[in-house]
């Protein structure tokens, strides 16, 4: 089953990839993108009794078989509570992302089309893997294909966002690298023989200041990933530069593997480590909310906006996963997938405009309320979701970061909460510039059609599920997050 | 005089003279012939200061390795001949200057 | 009945998601848009009347469980007690007739469902934030009016000021909202709950008055009331609020929303008995507000401004009220207000829709005959303003809190200060009010009302109904006896209810000497005027302490100063990239003398070595 859901979008992107230009690669995207989201669907609803791997966590599914040997690699898939959410929002937002180029990409349909599954592919490997080598592998399988599909399809300055993108992913992702074979080396030291499973490492017991340098390692790849101040700047350019499908996809899932990273493995693997960074972790957090903040509202490029309360958005989610209490961990998980539903939504709107207007000047934009209403009220709907509206999970994911972020660090929070106060400025001016105004005169695009209001209708819906209903999700998570703050915090 | 009795400082001396002064061709022509004769030149200091070590310790490796650098000679001469015409062909000129496009 | 508490708020929001979703036409949508709330209305006033004929003294209802994370466990839950009735009667009482009166004030606009649409949900919201029984789900409601607020404001979006107003009000509302998220984290990590009688009571038990967390955690929330309702120093986005449809100041900004933060301070008042110093701060804050809002209206020239000045200064008194801990008194004022204020806007507005939205009072003059409807609400709800002694709901409730200042007195602060302030708000209230009143419908017209159609009865009635309530509303039984404590303490000598009664009185008079035979054709321009009419200095003041600093920075890091870290990194290994590329030459001989050069360095070092 998990195997499958690795399988499916590979083998929809080997299909897709060889299906000639016209319709053909994208209805198999589609379809795979499809199956996908259904198989999550399945778990989600035969979730099983929960049960301990090597001692650890409480896992609803696993799978595992020998790769390597000789180095103690395996091929270890194992799906709880934290992934499966994750999982269904990849898949979710994969389709999204396919519907989104479904008449925006038109060369090299085909190659496109693989490359976004593999990317997808790369995504739910990393959220399944837990063999750490495997890990890593995914963590470069979904590099590549981002890699393309910014650099080849993206808008002006794409070769340098690429190129951005992929030295920041890379350099950091060969740090992790690092702190992953000494973990090995450390288990071969320890228990003879090299092992790349997670269980076993998670049982190591590393010395103080090593662990503090492998923990730094694990965490600045995920910083990166995240994005976190002050290595953040590879994002705007990234998500400008990047076609609509990539954008989403990069917001609404790559996004979220660093956040996933931090509490799967900076924090468990090194738990007094972690502990004694958090402060500074923490404070990072918050520069990252007020800075992304800072950033977003001066910009004239919609996309560059939107990018811009990411960093401010995922501040959240580091300040969430550092205070490492039940409520932050949820905020956090929480803030992770309202975030992806929310910011996908935003992209989806902004490439829709792109394509209408051949602009994302929000100068040469206004007054779009009058013209394309069903757009607009869409359009307000996210940005106002994107502010933190209590309704949406969005709000639920900042509050309940911010109410475990107090216990960990009032002083830290409260700067967070000035974050409040910043993602009103940018989203209302994101509003008045783009829908309200005057419309230009020649200024007159054609509103959503329909295939454009079911996706923005089902994300809309889905943020108010999650932001009035949200308990099925915490549900999920809670085994996992008990487990993980008994076994971190004797 | 048998070369045996001449001392092995002298002929390595005059193979280090020969092969400085081939280095420096090398270095200083921009003729493509000149150069390849100088590397000859290189190839025989080369090859005197094999003879000159064999004839000190009484063994044959030395004179066996001369004949050994002859054929690589040959076959450097050969090769490099090859090249010369090529490059005649192709710039019109035997200057080493005018190859260029490696240019960093 | 009670069962039924959850349609209350749940039909205006139903009406909402429906005028949002289905394209109905013009006529349908605003019939929609008014029902729901007329329903919602007559479902209050049975679930009301149950509810208080039932003995209880409260009803909780639980829909759902919101969510339940480690002891965290707030519900969509309702909480209705007698504080809830009255504010339930306000919202949807008021609520309802002035949702009439807009069915014919946006007859006209292309956008009147979107208008119903917003008005409904803002209705939803209030009635959510005044029923919830946590915290939570009360902020809820609190972000949802503010956006209805901020949705209303600019309504009208094509004209960019209106999109501006619409932004400070939401920004400056929401730097309180922070404030008051952050007393909610406090609460919770102090308390272990949001639950609002669980938590009032593990307080009770937990804290001893002047206990540190309890005054930060009321000081934390009182940033959230001022920001709503307007108070210094965050008082400044309601006057530039009245870029919206004057059905909204009149809902909005003048009955409901604005008094959101007078009903936390009531809902929350055992924390505030805890925190002597923020309750003392409670108070500063109304008696301060209330004349400096007061000064500022005497500026004016907008009869909408000068409405919204009023209300921020209103409200100033019921702030006060709850400073000095008269919570009952503070209630029947924001209850009266919502009548007179309510009043007085849809007066406003049924003047503008005779004037082409002309709102200058002094390009007005000598409406009295010409629009008698609005000459008599304006008459009778500045009454009730300025507080004319016993024939007006407006004197009782102001009456009240006037002399409970006097008679409590704030902890730490003399009583005779508040009553002070009390009493030159009184004076001021009168004189700026009637001011409107002179100038606007008294002396010569300089500007005749369009020769329209008399208002029709969705016009009247809710004005003749708001002109009863302003004079009679104060008799309305407040059932509150259960919920807030009897606040006097003391007793107050016989001069101060005189002086408090007179000094409306003498604002009038003094109105009457000044503007009494219309005004000299126009306001008057100095120095001192144009300062109250910039509201003192605030917005200039906050311009340039807060909004060029913050905005200027953003500006100059528009390219984000810290990529220039990382394009420093690059540029270095640009740079020795090219130092490494020029030793590439291409030549042969440099190679070889390379070669060369490099065999000889290996054969000295091995050499050196040897």
């Amino acid at each position: 089953m998990l195997t499958a859901l690795v399988a499916v979008p590979v083998i929809g992107a080997l299909l897709a990839g060889f299906a000639g230009e016209g319709r053909g690669p994208r209805v198999i995207a589609a379809l795979a993108m499809a199956v996908e989201l259904g198989l999550c669907l399945a778990l989600w609803l035969e979730a099983g009794p929960l049960f301990r791997i090597g001692g650890h966590g409480a896992w609803l599914a696993y799978e595992s078989a020998a790769w390597i040997p000789r180095f103690g690699i395996d091929y270890q898939l194992a799906l709880d509570g934290l992934s499966l959410p994750l999982l269904t929002l990849t898949a979710a937002l994969g389709l999204v992302g396919v519907g989104a180029s479904w008449t925006e990409i038109r060369e090299r349909v085909a190659f496109f089309h693989a490359n976004l599954l593999f990317a997808l592919a790369g995504t739910v490997g990393v959220f399944l893997a837990t063999d750490l080598f495997l890990f890593f592998v995914f963590w470069e399988v979904m590099l590549v294909p981002m890699y393309f599909l910014i650099g080849i399809w993206g808008h002006e300055g794409r070769t340098y966002a690429a190129i951005k993108f992929f030295i920041f992913t890379q350099a950091s992702g060969l740090l992790m690298l690092v702190s992953i074979l000494a973990l090995a080396f450390l288990h071969a030291d320890a228990a003879g023989g090299f092992s790349f499973d997670y269980f076993d490492l998670l049982d190591l017991d590393i010395g103080a200041p090593l662990a503090t340098w492998l923990m730094l390692g694990f965490f600045v790849a995920f910083m990166v990933k995240l994005p976190a101040v002050p290595l953040h700047s590879w994002l705007p350019d990234a998500h400008t530069a990047a076609p609509t499908a990539g954008s989403i996809i990069l917001a609404a899932i790559l996004l979220k593997t660093g956040a996933y990273g931090l509490i799967r493995f900076t924090v468990p693997l090194f738990p007094e480590a972690a502990l004694a960074f958090a402060p500074v972790a923490m404070a990072l957090g918050a520069a990252s909310i007020v800075y992304g903040a800072l950033l977003a509202f001066v910009q004239d490029d919609l996309k560059r906006l939107i990018a811009c309360t990411s960093i401010s958005h995922l501040g959240f989610v580091l300040l969430g996963v550092f205070a490492w209490n039940p409520w932050a961990l949820q905020g956090a998980l929480m803030q992770m997938i309202a975030h992806g539903v929310s910011t996908g939504a935003l992209f989806l709107l902004a490439g829709a405009l792109q394509e209408r207007l051949h602009t994302r000047d929000m100068a040469a934009m206004g007054g779009l309320a009058a013209r394309a209403p069903v757009l607009a009220g869409f359009g307000l709907f996210f940005a106002v979701a994107s502010l933190g509206m209590p309704g949406t999970g969005n709000f639920l994911g900042e509050f309940l970061a911010l109410l475990g972020a107090w216990q960990a660090s009032p002083l830290w929070t409260a700067i967070s909460a000035a974050g409040l106060v910043g993602a009103a400025i940018y989203a209302l001016i994101l509003v008045q510039r783009s829908f309200h105004g005057e419309p230009p005169a020649d200024l007159r695009p054609a509103d959503f059609d329909t295939r454009e209001i079911a996706m923005m209708g089902a994300l809309a819906v889905a943020l108010l599920w999650l932001g009035l209903y949200p308990q099925p999700v915490f549900d999920l998570a809670e085994p996992v997050f008990a487990t993980l703050l008994t076994e971190t915090r004797p | 005089m048998p070369i045996a009795e001449v001392p092995l400082e002298h002929s390595l001396l005059l193979a280090a003279v020969l092969f400085s002064l081939g280095l420096l061709g090398v270095l200083v022509r921009r003729n493509m012939i000149y150069i390849l004769i100088c590397i000859e030149i290189m190839l025989n200091a080369a090859g005197l200061a094999f003879i000159a070590a064999g004839a000190r310790w009484g063994g044959a490796d030395g004179q066996i390795l001369f004949i050994l650098v002859l054929t690589v000679a040959a076959a450097n001469v050969s090769v490099g001949l090859a090249l010369l015409l090529q490059m005649h062909r192709t710039h019109r000129s035997l200057d080493t200057d005018v190859l260029s496009e490696l240019k960093g | 009945m009670t069962v039924w508490l959850w349609t209350i708020p749940a039909l205006p929001l139903a009406g909402a998601v429906a005028l949002f979703l289905l394209r109905l036409p013009r006529a349908a949508a605003m019939g929609l848009g008014v029902a729901s709330v007329g329903v919602a209305a007559v479902m209050s006033l049975v679930v009301g009347a149950d509810f208080l004929g039932g003995g209880e003294t409260v009803f909780s209802q639980r829909l759902w469980t919101w969510l339940d994370i480690a002891g965290f466990t707030p519900g969509i839950a309702f909480h209705l007690d007698g504080l809830a009735v009255v504010m339930l009667g306000v919202i949807t009482g008021v609520g309802f007739l002035i949702h009439l009166y807009a069915s014919e004030y946006m007859a006209e606009d292309t956008d009147a469902r979107r208008f119903f649409a917003i008005m409904n949900l803002f209705v939803a919201a209030m009635l959510v934030l005044v029923l919830a029984d946590n915290l939570l789900l009360l902020y809820l409601g609190w972000e949802g009016v503010g956006l209805c607020s901020y949705l209303l404001i600019g309504f009208w979006y094509r004209d960019p000021a209106n999109g501006a107003a619409a932004r400070k009000a939401f920004i400056v509302t929401r730097i309180g909202d922070a404030a008051m998220a952050l007393g909610l984290l406090l609460l919770f990590a102090h308390l272990g709950t949001l639950h609002i009688p669980e938590l009032l009571a593990r307080a009770d038990t937990l804290w001893q008055p002047g206990h540190p967390a309890a005054v930060i955690a009321a000081f934390l929330l009182l940033g959230g009331a001022v920001g709503k309702s307007a108070q210094l120093p965050l008082q400044t986005w309601l006057p530039d609020a009245m870029a919206g449809p004057t059905p909204v100041s009149a809902l909005i900004h003048a009955a409901t929303m604005v008094t959101a933060g007078v009903y936390l301070i009531a809902r929350l008042h055992p924390l505030y008995e805890l925190a002597p110093p923020a309750q003392a701060a409670v108070a500063v804050v109304g008696a301060a507000t209330l004349l400096i809002a007061g000064v500022a209206a005497l500026g004016q020239t907008d009869m909408k401004r000068i409405l919204a000045y009023s209300t921020v200064s209103q409200i100033g008194y019921m702030f006060l009220a709850l400073g000095v801990g008269a919570w009952s008194a503070g209630l029947l004022h924001l209850m009266t207000h919502a009548f007179f204020k309510a009043l007085l806007f849809l007066a406003a507005g049924a003047v503008m829709l005779r004037l082409h939205h002309e709102t200058d009072i002094f390009r007005m003059g000598g409406l009295r005959r010409e629009l008698p409807a609005a000459f008599w609400s304006m008459l009778i709800g500045g009454a009730a303003l300025a507080g004319v002694p016993w024939i007006t709901a407006g004197y009782w409730s102001k009456e009240a809190i006037i002399l409970a200042a006097w008679e409590n007195g704030a902890p730490g602060i003399d009583g005779a200060w508040l009553y002070a302030a009390g009493v030159a708000g009184a004076a001021l209230t009168g004189l700026y009010t009637f001011r409107l009143v002179f100038v606007a419908f008294f002396g010569p017209g300089r500007r005749h009302a369009e020769a329209g159609t008399e208002h029709s009865l969705r016009v009247l009635l809710p004005l003749s109904i708001l002109m009863a309530l302003s004079l009679i509303g104060a008799l309305i039984p407040q059932p509150l006896a259960a919920v807030l404590p009897e606040g006097h303490h003391g007793t107050h000598p016989a001069w101060t209810l005189w002086v408090a009664s007179l000094a409306g009185v003498a604002g009038i008079a003094l109105a009457w000497l000044l503007y009494g035979r219309g005004a000299a054709g126009r306001a008057s321009n100095s120095a001192a005027v144009r300062f109250a009419r910039g509201g003192l200095g605030f917005d200039w003041l906050y311009d340039r302490l807060l909004v060029r600093p913050l905005t200027g920075l953003a500006h100059a890091n528009r390219n984000d100063i810290l990529d220039r870290v990382f394009d420093g990194i690059a540029w270095l290994n640009r740079e020795f990239h090219a130092g490494l590329a020029a030793t590439q030459t291409g030549r042969l001989r440099w190679y070889a003398a390379g070669v060369a050069g490099g065999a000889a360095l290996l054969l000295l070092a091995a050499g050196g070595g040897s």
